[in-house]
């Protein structure tokens, strides 16, 4: 780190204990003016909790927080933005219901009246190019647009330090360059960001410093310019990652199409949320489709659409294995073959209080019902142990039990167990919403590869998920969902980033390049 | 007859509309209490006791106010603090209520109490027709037609109403923006059991100046869901608390003038009416999502 530059903040030591998690172990982290520092971590390494301790939302158990060479104790969100520190949210902090002037003024301290704040926030908002509605109701308003209010929100407040927390997870490529002008432009006005990722591409582009965090502790700092994305990725992980290897697909020709979506069509299902307009779909046995998209373009919707939690009144909607399902349950989908993984690991996925053997036999019950429920409905309990210990095995679950409950696991442990106790049936039609959310690197491969492999034996893969570096590594051919509408799906091959973020960002669907669609 | 009738009318519906815009600010801060019902019927038996003891319905009505608001200050001790569930906590209270004020006005029952008089502005007052209705009403009518426009005003024309329904949007993002969300709901929840105590205290100081047990009738409970099916806006209360106590005012007649209908089915036509009515102008659902306090009733427990 260069010395002649003023340090604005210096931390020192700083601690966070949760029972008995040390989520920050004796942080140390210096940021200089005009710098813009990346903090690196895989997700539970402890960066939420140590900008929290910044922001004042969580109180440190111990260590210091120097800002501008002075200690501070920042007891509030609102000590820290008199300091000068401003934060913009992963999960955004606004209100739905209320105008993006509304949610501005929330966070300002004077008086001032809603309509010179809207005033200034537009003013703010087009001189940054991040054009913003004042009026506009946020429930009615994109993902990216609502990060501007945030972003516009914190400048407002004429911050010295801003805190952005995985700005680009919910950006398209295109949407995420434009922030990355306004933080150049941050920069060279003389303000400092720290910046939250996990995506070392972007870190190696911009960033000036970096310090990278592992299981609560500052593990390196280091200059992201002259490291390479795999050298980072081992810091941040602690050992290589394994690549996810794809085989290439033969024979898509012949393979029998085993997921057919047809003319699929939601109406929204709340006034803020997106109807399915005219989802068309063919999976074929053997492929994995990937379903690209900004957060809360309908994925979810046809998620339910396709598991049968939402029915659909034309029974040729959804056809599995060739057998018109739109108006079959969930078990009866699954009785066909098919097997689905939502993206709520507690809650929908699993049930937290019920040990994982319970839960197995929860999404299994009809599809074996043979196996596990012997007579009047008895549980075969030894069937099912040995069949919940053997999904343990194969996809490596780590738990602290024989048979733990669900909501003791980690996060990447108990994705691990759900998909696994999907593909342990072998099915001929798996779908999956964002596969690994939320999961450590090593994980993350373990399930990509499990897929990969399901496929190639010959049942038909769509996989639903944010991270395009994820869908570019597993999938055959990648659509994308916009505002409820579903892409043509593109061969890997030629798919490129621009070109699916372009169809992100909500470009002509459909228009695909028909002379190599089919060869 | 014509300003009897509509005079009547204001009285059927101030305490609802007073006991339901107490509960529309607590649950546009986001917390759902079900205990109005108690409240109010605490505040019926207190004032009627100390009217009946100091002569003055004033010093009642404030005696009404301070129990309905300590009452509701235990349930949000319960439900803020110890973080216990709403709904049965809410449920209990009104329990309580109807007990604790059966015990407490057994001295009471039978004793002619203290009624609060008309103001009489001279000559407006004598003008036909809203003469009567417009200057010449109890002084809590005026209060809670006051009450009405006030919390209109503050909840959607000042930061510190804007403050209270971002808690009851999204207390997370509150949070988050360093709003106390704890605080704001007890001076919701105390607010609100002080209107429930004034409005059980206009039924035993003037709606009936007398104590009956049990007396609120079930009216607390209406006045909870007027507040729902108005879509927590409070001059739609206004309009379903009047619409109310037009409604049981007109069945009163109907039954004197012997309509042909059993009077247990003319009882009933007010609670009816006003749900039937405020179902129909709530089927906008846009408007009636926007409206709604999307944390109500879901507990906070602040991360530190």
């Amino acid at each position: 780190m260069p010395e002649d530059r003023a340090e604005l903040l210096d931390v020192r030591g700083l601690t966070k204990v949760f029972g008995t998690l040390k989520a920050c172990d004796n942080v140390d982290l210096r940021i200089g003016k005009g710098e813009i520092h990346a903090l690196l971590g895989e997700n539970g390494a402890g960066k939420s909790t140590l900008v929290k301790m910044l922001f004042g939302s969580l109180e440190p158990n111990g260590g210091e927080i120097r800002w501008k060479g002075k200690p501070v104790r920042i007891g509030s969100p609102n000590a820290a933005r008199k300091l000068g520190i401003g934060m913009v949210f992963q999960h955004f902090s606004l209100f739905e219901a209320l105008t993006a002037a509304e949610n501005i003024a929330l966070s300002l301290d004077d008086d001032t009246p809603i309509n010179t704040i809207a005033a200034k926030a537009k003013a703010l908002s087009y001189s940054y190019g991040l054009p913003l509605d004042p009026y506009s109701l946020v429930g009615d308003l994109s993902v990216g647009e609502r990060q501007r209010i945030e972003i516009i929100r914190c400048l407002l407040q004429t911050p010295e330090l801003i805190i952005l927390d995985e700005p680009t997870s919910v950006l398209t490529p295109q949407e995420a360059d434009k922030l990355f002008a306004t933080l150049e432009r941050l920069r060279a006005e003389g303000k400092s960001i720290l910046y939250i990722s996990h995506r070392l591409e972007e870190v190696k582009r911009m960033c000036d410093a970096a310090t990278v965090m592992r299981h609560g502790r500052v593990v390196d700092h280091c200059d992201p310019r002259k490291e390479t994305a795999a050298s980072l990725a081992r810091m941040m992980v602690g050992n290589e990652v394994h690549a996810v290897v794809r085989t290439p697909f033969e024979g898509m020709a012949e393979a029998p199409v085993l997921l057919e979506v047809r003319d699929l069509s939601r109406p929204p299902a709340t006034p803020f949320s997106i109807p399915l307009r005219h989802v068309r779909l063919d999976v074929r046995g053997g492929e994995v489709i990937g379903i690209a998209g900004v957060a809360g373009n309908g994925q979810g919707e046809l998620f339910e659409a396709i598991s049968g939690e939402v029915l659909q009144g034309d029974p040729g909607a959804i056809r599995i294995g060739g057998a018109d399902c739109g108006r079959l349950k969930i078990s009866a989908r699954r009785m066909l073959g098919a097997a689905f993984v939502p993206e709520e690991r507690l809650g929908h996925g699993a049930a937290p209080r019920m040990t994982l053997s319970e839960n197995l036999l929860l999404t299994r019950h009809a599809t074996d019902a043979r196996a596990y429920v012997g007579a009047f409905g008895v549980i075969v309990t030894g069937a099912l142990q040995s069949a919940a210990q053997r999904i343990i095995r194969t996809m490596d679950v780590r738990k602290s039990a024989v048979d733990p409950e669900a909501a003791s696991l980690s996060g990447g442990n108990l994705q691990k167990f759900i998909v696994g106790r999907e593909l342990d049936r072998q099915p001929r039609v798996l779908v999956v919403n964002q596969p690994t959310w939320g999961v450590d690197a090593g994980a993350a491969a373990r399930i990509r590869q499990a897929l990969i492999e399901l496929a190639r034996a010959g049942s038909a893969v769509l996989v639903i998920s944010q991270d395009l570096d994820e869908l570019f590594e597993i999938s055959d051919r990648i659509a994308v969902m916009h505002n409820g509408e579903l892409s043509e799906p593109i061969p890997a091959a030629e798919a490129t980033l621009e070109r699916i973020g372009l169809l992100m960002g909500g470009a002509e669907p459909g228009h695909v390049d028909h002379s190599a669609e089919t060869a | 007859m014509f300003d009897a009738i509509i005079i009547t009318i204001a009285t059927a519906a101030t305490p609802i509309l007073i006991a339901a815009i107490g509960e529309l600010v607590v649950e546009r801060s986001g917390v759902l209490n079900l205990g109005v019902e108690g409240m109010m019927i605490m505040g019926a038996v207190t004032g009627f006791g100390v009217a009946l003891t100091t002569g003055s319905p004033w010093l009642g009505f404030l005696a009404a106010a301070v129990v309905g608001a300590l009452f509701s200050l235990l349930f949000g001790f319960l439900t803020l603090t110890l973080v216990t569930n709403q709904v049965a906590t809410g449920l209990a209270l009104t329990l309580l209520g109807l007990g604790v004020s059966g015990m407490i006005g057994e001295a009471f029952i039978g004793q002619p109490g203290v009624k609060m008089g008309n103001i009489s502005i001279p000559l407006l007052s004598d003008l036909p027709f809203v003469g009567k209705l417009l200057f010449g009403q109890d002084p809590i009518f005026y209060l809670s037609i006051l009450l009405t426009l006030a919390v209109a005003w503050f909840l959607f024309r000042t930061r510190a109403g804007l403050t209270l329904r971002s808690v009851g949007d999204n207390h997370a993002s509150a949070h988050a923006l360093g709003i106390d969300v704890i605080g704001i709901r007890y001076m919701a929840v105390t607010f609100g059991g002080a209107c429930a105590g004034v409005a059980g205290g206009y039924l035993s100081l003037v709606y009936t100046p007398q104590w009956i047990e049990n007396m609120t009738a079930g009216r607390g409970w209406i006045a909870l869901a007027l507040v729902v099916f108005a879509s927590w806006r409070p001059w739609r209360v206004l309009a379903g608390a009047y619409l109310f106590g037009a409604v049981s005012i007109g069945q009163l007649h109907a039954q004197a003038l012997g309509v042909g209908v059993p009077s247990q089915l003319l009882s009933a036509l007010p609670y009816l009416a006003t749900v039937v009515v405020l179902v129909l102008i709530s089927r906008n659902r846009r408007l009636t999502m926007i409206n709604t306090p999307a944390s109500l009733g879901r507990a906070f427990v602040p991360d530190r």
